[in-house]
């Protein structure tokens, strides 16, 4: 049985602030499990978004994404997102919204209600840990992804 | 084998077009292009211009840890890494030959990786490409355009991917960072239901293997003038092969052929890459520029992956991908193909040998065997060495540590597949501008010609850093008196702007 609720976070742990989408995701399990009247709700990661990651949205009625970001205004912003067509011309690393295109294109059908949680990151080097600044705005997103819950009903 | 163009006689007199960075590759690449007023080309580099840092990354770490933090390189090819450490790791534990089960557990991991790799590469990186032509509008050029247009298509290269996905994630035990191979073998064979569910699928990845072939040589065969034509210059090949001068991603020893295809060396144990390989350092790039001893900087440098391989193999264990292989080097009559999108061609052929080896792999009891780990005797002396060389997605990977007696690691020395890569997508980069640039306005779709000789590659120019916002393309202009002429950004929402 698919769990409606699908939290996907994602980074790389051993990339300084990198680490802000695996870190919240690692905490948020562990705060549901703890917090039943949230329902089930999977917990996800990766290295980076992906094409496969489409198929991850297959029976779910919400899903949070959260990531690093060095345009997210601090300590963190969470808004609702749509399916985009988008260049995503990064690197391998697609958008969400990109995510949720695909999605769209190869469902033929509408992806469940997605938001993205943005959360604030300034430093991304390699064998860097998360950064001062970071770990404040992870415990803000936390909080933020708790009122998310309470708030956004299951469809 | 020359290097013309790298360096411009008067670069101060000389306008700069940067594609900073180069899209739809891993890291930092930037392009830089001198020009004359004329718009007569006199330089053209790909620089990194991100320090990795990957040696100072893993010394002073124990060496057990090692397999599962290299991981963290690459947000690209992981299980490289992982295997490569852990058969490096092998060597320095005086380990000659792991359980048949570790090894096909191991090798089922590893084509798995090649398979999600080159799907990715093919359907979503490169065929907007090749699907939409080159100077096609900004917006179709990636994933999500073949996805409108081609949504079949799309839907097979999403399913590859996922397949070898959760080939590794069955082998390694997690979806990323996984542990399943350590030194001296593997934690866990494959469960008898994730070998069923596996079964039930690869004969679908088998087919869809071979269609993308069909779809990668028919882009190839049907327009020569384009294809044979873009990105060609003559070079050295080199890839590890089996002892039977077989193709072999996970195993085997070194073997190099000039730009005619004439063996240079075979079958060297690359223990000793040393005394072949050297790395020179230019002060314009942070990546190194490996050549071969024996021929020197100017003619020793060389390509590795799928285009090296699939020519420098004597044959493929698997009989659609051989049938396969035949045919591409048919098509070179008695010469080495060497045009850069032929790398696309010989990709899919090896996606095709990487699905057909892991339903043999699947069909083999030993892949759910119990014997996983053997231990050996760990080298004599101060410090323990060894080198582990595996062929990934991109071409030949080479892991070297040295390790103390407090099992500490004292030296790393990791060659990556771009770095081997690096002269070959030089000049590949001046090829192209060469040809299409020269004396032309610079256009938005002139540039992604650029791109698309180095996106042939696959490169990996750095590792796993994406936070969202991070990686805009810039394209400026600047006059020979150093003032802005022109500037164009376009970030990861698909934007475009002149600010001129």
């Amino acid at each position: 049985m698919t769990a409606p609720t699908l939290v996907f976070g994602w980074g790389n742990p051993s990339r300084g602030d990198d680490a802000l989408g695996p870190l919240f995701v690692e905490r948020f399990e562990a705060l549901a499990a703890i917090h039943p009247e949230w329902g089930e709700v999977e917990c996800l990661t990766d290295f980076q978004l992906q094409v496969e990651h489409a198929l991850d949205l297959q029976g779910r009625r919400r899903v949070l994404f959260a990531d690093a970001s060095l345009d997210a205004p601090p300590p963190c912003s969470l808004v609702r997102i749509v399916a985009a067509r988008d260049a995503s011309f990064t690197t391998h690393a697609m958008s969400p919204q990109a995510v949720l295109k695909v999605y769209a294109d190869i469902e033929n059908g509408e992806p469940p209600p997605c938001w993205l949680l943005a959360i604030r990151g300034e430093r991304f080097e390699l064998g860097e840990g998360l950064g001062e600044a970071a770990r404040g705005n992870l415990a803000a997103a936390l909080e933020a992804a708790a009122h998310w819950i309470e708030e956004v009903p299951e469809r | 084998m020359s290097h013309e163009l790298e360096t411009a006689s008067r670069p101060e007199t000389l306008r700069r077009v940067a594609i900073d960075p180069v899209s739809r590759v891993e890291g930092h690449g930037k392009v830089t292009i001198l020009l004359d007023e004329n718009n007569k080309i006199h330089q053209v580099r790909l620089h990194i211009v991100e320090f990795r840092g990957f040696e100072r990354f893993i010394q002073g770490r124990p060496y057990w840890e090692v397999p599962v933090m290299v991981q963290r390189l690459c947000g690209i090819c992981p299980v490289s890494h992982h295997l490569a450490a852990s058969k490096a790791l092998d060597v320095m534990l005086g380990i000659r030959q792991i359980t048949p089960t570790a090894e096909k557990v191991r090798r089922l991991m590893h084509y798995g990786q090649m398979l999600q790799s080159h799907a990715l590469h093919f359907f979503h990186l490169s065929s907007p490409d090749l699907l939409f032509g080159f100077d096609s509008e900004v917006a179709l050029r990636n994933i999500v355009g073949v996805a409108a247009a081609h949504p079949e298509i799309a839907r097979k290269g999403v399913l590859l991917r996922k397949f070898g996905q959760e080939v590794i994630h069955m082998t390694a035990g997690k979806r990323v960072h996984g542990t399943g191979a350590v030194p001296g073998g593997v934690n866990k064979s494959l469960a008898a239901a994730d070998r069923a569910a596996l079964l039930k699928d690869v004969y679908q990845m088998v087919a869809w293997s071979r269609e993308a072939v069909q779809i990668s040589k028919q882009l190839h065969t049907a327009t020569p003038a384009l294809y044979d034509v873009f990105g060609n210059f003559r070079s050295n090949f080199m890839s590890i092969v089996a002892p039977d001068g077989g193709m072999d991603f996970y195993h085997g020893a070194l073997r190099a052929r000039d730009a005619d295809g004439r063996l240079l060396f075979d079958q060297v144990n690359y223990q000793g890459y040393n005394d072949l390989i050297e790395e020179e350092v230019r002060p314009w790039s942070y990546m190194k520029f490996p050549f071969l001893r024996s021929l020197g900087k100017e003619d020793g440098w060389y390509r590795v992956g799928p285009l090296a391989r699939v020519q420098n193999c004597d044959q493929i264990s698997s009989p659609l991908a051989d049938g396969e292989r035949k045919e591409f080097v048919a098509y070179g009559k008695g010469q080495p193909i060497h045009a850069t999108l032929a790398y696309h061609w010989a990709r899919m052929i090896e996606m095709l040998y990487a699905a057909e080896t892991i339903k043999e792999l699947l069909h083999d009891d030993d892949i759910e065997g119990s014997d996983l780990m053997v231990t050996g005797t760990r080298q004599p002396g101060e410090e323990a060495e060894g080198v582990g060389v595996i062929e990934a997605p991109r071409g030949t990977l080479f892991h070297h540590y040295r390790v103390g007696e407090d099992d500490l690691v004292t030296m790393a020395n990791l060659i990556v597949s771009t770095t081997h890569n690096n002269q070959a997508m030089n000049t590949a980069v001046r090829e192209v501008a060469k040809k299409y640039l020269t004396g032309r306005e610079i256009t938005e779709g002139l540039l992604n010609h650029i791109e698309i000789a180095i996106r042939a590659f696959d490169p990996c120019l750095s590792c796993a850093t994406h936070a969202l916002g991070r990686m805009p393309l810039e394209v400026a202009i600047v006059g020979a008196d150093g003032t802005l002429i022109d500037e164009v950004t376009r970030d990861h929402r698909g934007l475009t702007r002149a600010l001129a």
